[in-house]
């Protein structure tokens, strides 16, 4: 089973970042995470299992952590209110004049903590998705890391897989991200002198 | 490889073909450094058609993007219509009544067909051989006429629904398929005796452009070109996806690696794709073509999702990603032929030009795939 070998081979790198997938609701079969100085290390293993590869791609996640924070604020605040209800209403069960009930709920709302803003901006992030499958027996895996948004960096897998050259050029062109020691990260897909990301969530048409 | 080419001199000049040469089937352009008749260096300069249909994809919904899918493997628009349904009803959980899958395989190998006939017409033409395209052309008009009675377009196919398809077929369909075939079936000796047979062919093809096992893989060629080098990968038995784990046909693999070998394999396919068509029409249950339950706005749970078809020329995968709104949130599209050609660089290094240009034909590059 090359699910099982290919298991084996990327725990030793990334121990808690493998998970299996459902190929029915997925596609594919192992999802890995790791760090983008393990990816060369990761993507060698995969060669060494005898992978091919399919595609290399990226998501801008931009504004994902400013909305978890949003919805982690919406979410505490609702908490805090159902909390100042609920006091209220036992106050009030209990025979508590309105006044008695304003401070039950007052006292009760100030329990439940509201995640404070960040003092400085978000760290936005993207993913760089790489998929590899095998001739032999069908095995998707997909590797992926995060970058910073800001730097994104990744180092380049083309002397390992040839094919992945152009996968990367066309990654740069959408999403500007750096590839690392690639041999030739010119516009593949865009004109010659574009100094634009189309793919990038800030880039509008 | 020739004596030349592995001489190094400094006497080499640079030689642009295309982006506007009957060879390169569309806007590819590739640079060449030559020594003489022989190629040291060779680039492709891509995007020439570029659409960014992965940008348009983020700004229309779910439903939208469908006419897209057609408008990029022009010659095999109902696989790219499959693929993308596809992924969207495995991310939104939407079951297909079994007609519909029926109905989909029957319109995509008839689509196979048609586009292996005209890859068949246009690279004999690359090797200097007008007549077969005349004959192709013949045969590929047939399934237009076909596929345009129930489809309503002949060219950049959007039949399919998520859910289902949007028009049921009719007796005479069934019965136009059916001749069609036995049609077919009666001219492909001909086809045989005509190209194949032809010792030009034999002679311009045999040996021109070996693929390795190896390349394929640290390139990710799939479809024919992977076949023609011995690698038994065919997504239809490989993953198997709609109804095609429930029809008999094989996966026709020649180890050669040469250009005849990717010739073979698709002449080979045109055989198995009119096995596959047969069955499904006698195969064919009765029931609705579309989902009583289908939505009509999709909003896929958030995630994502990864699907992969075999099209005629390899496996063509999307991945979208749903953050749970009614447009996608990142939607890959990943084509078959920007792997196969992007080996191009160095199978073709040390040919002559001749070729190198048949084994470009034999790549069977779609362009507006490739670009995107």
């Amino acid at each position: 089973m090359k699910l099982n070998a290919i298991k084996q081979a990327l725990a030793v790198i990334a121990p808690e970042a493998l998970a299996e997938a459902e190929h029915a609701k997925k596609g594919a079969l192992l999802d890995v995470t790791v760090s983008a100085t393990q990816v060369v290390e990761a993507v060698s293993v995969l060669d060494k299992e005898g992978f091919f590869i399919e595609a290399i791609t990226g998501v801008d996640w931009l504004g994902e952590k400013e909305n978890a924070h949003k919805d982690a604020v919406a979410a505490a605040k609702k908490k805090a209110q159902d909390a100042g209800k609920a006091a209220a209403k036992k106050v009030a069960d209990a025979g508590g004049d309105e006044e008695a009930q304003k401070a039950a709920q007052k006292e009760a709302e100030a329990g439940v903590a509201i995640p404070a803003a960040p003092v400085e901006p978000f760290s936005e992030e993207m993913e760089v998705v790489y998929d590899f499958n095998n001739f032999a027996e069908f095995c998707r895996v997909v590797l992926r890391t995060r970058v910073p948004r800001s730097n994104p960096e990744v180092p380049t897998i083309s002397h390992i897989y040839p094919g992945a050259n152009w996968h990367e050029r066309e990654t740069h062109d959408f999403f500007g991200i750096k590839f690392v020691g690639h041999p030739y990260l010119a516009p593949l897909l865009l004109p010659e002198d574009a100094d634009f990301h189309p793919l990038k969530k800030d880039f509008h048409v | 490889m020739s004596a030349f080419a592995q001489t190094q001199t400094n006497e080499t000049f640079v030689l642009n073909l295309g982006p506007q040469h009957p060879a390169t089937h569309g806007v590819l352009r590739v640079k060449l450094v030559m020594d003489g008749e022989y190629i040291v260096d060779a680039e492709p300069v891509l995007g020439y058609i570029h659409r960014m249909h992965e940008k348009m994809g983020e700004n229309r919904t779910w439903a939208q993007f469908m006419p897209n899918t057609g408008r990029m493997d022009y010659l095999h628009a109902l696989a790219y219509n499959h693929g993308y349904v596809s992924v969207v009803e495995r991310a939104a959980g939407i079951e297909v009544p079994e007609r519909a899958e029926y109905l989909r395989v029957i319109t995509t190998e008839l689509n196979r067909i048609s586009s292996h006939l005209l890859w068949f017409g246009a690279f004999v033409l690359d090797l200097g051989g007008f007549s077969p395209l005349l004959y192709a052309f013949d045969d590929r008009e047939q399934i237009l006429d076909l596929l345009e009675s129930v489809t309503g377009s002949r060219l950049t196919y959007c039949y399919f629904r998520f859910g289902g398809v949007y028009n049921d077929i009719d007796e005479n369909f069934a019965a136009g398929a059916r001749a069609f075939i036995k049609r077919l079936r009666e001219r492909m000796p001909m086809y045989h005796a005509l190209v194949t047979k032809n010792i030009i062919l034999m002679k311009r093809l045999q040996e021109i452009g070996p693929i390795s096992e190896e390349m394929c893989r640290k390139y990710g060629a799939t479809g024919p070109v992977a076949r023609g080098s011995g690698i038994n990968f065919d997504v239809r038995k490989h993953e198997p996806y709609s109804i095609y784990p429930e029809l008999r046909f094989d996966v026709p693999v020649y180890t050669e690696g040469d250009s005849m070998a990717r010739y073979m394999v698709r002449m080979d396919e045109i055989e198995q794709s009119m096995r596959i068509v047969e069955q499904a029409l006698d195969k064919l249950p009765e029931g609705p073509v579309m989902a009583a339950k289908a939505p009509k706005i999709i909003k896929p749970a958030k995630g994502d999702y990864y699907h992969a078809v075999e099209t005629a020329r390899g496996s063509f995968g999307v991945r979208v990603v749903s953050d749970g709104s009614n447009t996608p949130y990142r939607l890959k599209l990943r084509s078959p032929t920007f792997s196969n050609l992007s080996l191009f660089g160095e199978a073709c290094r040390g040919m002559l030009l001749p070729d190198a240009l048949a084994l470009m034909g034999s790549l069977d590059l779609v362009i507006p795939e490739i670009d995107r």
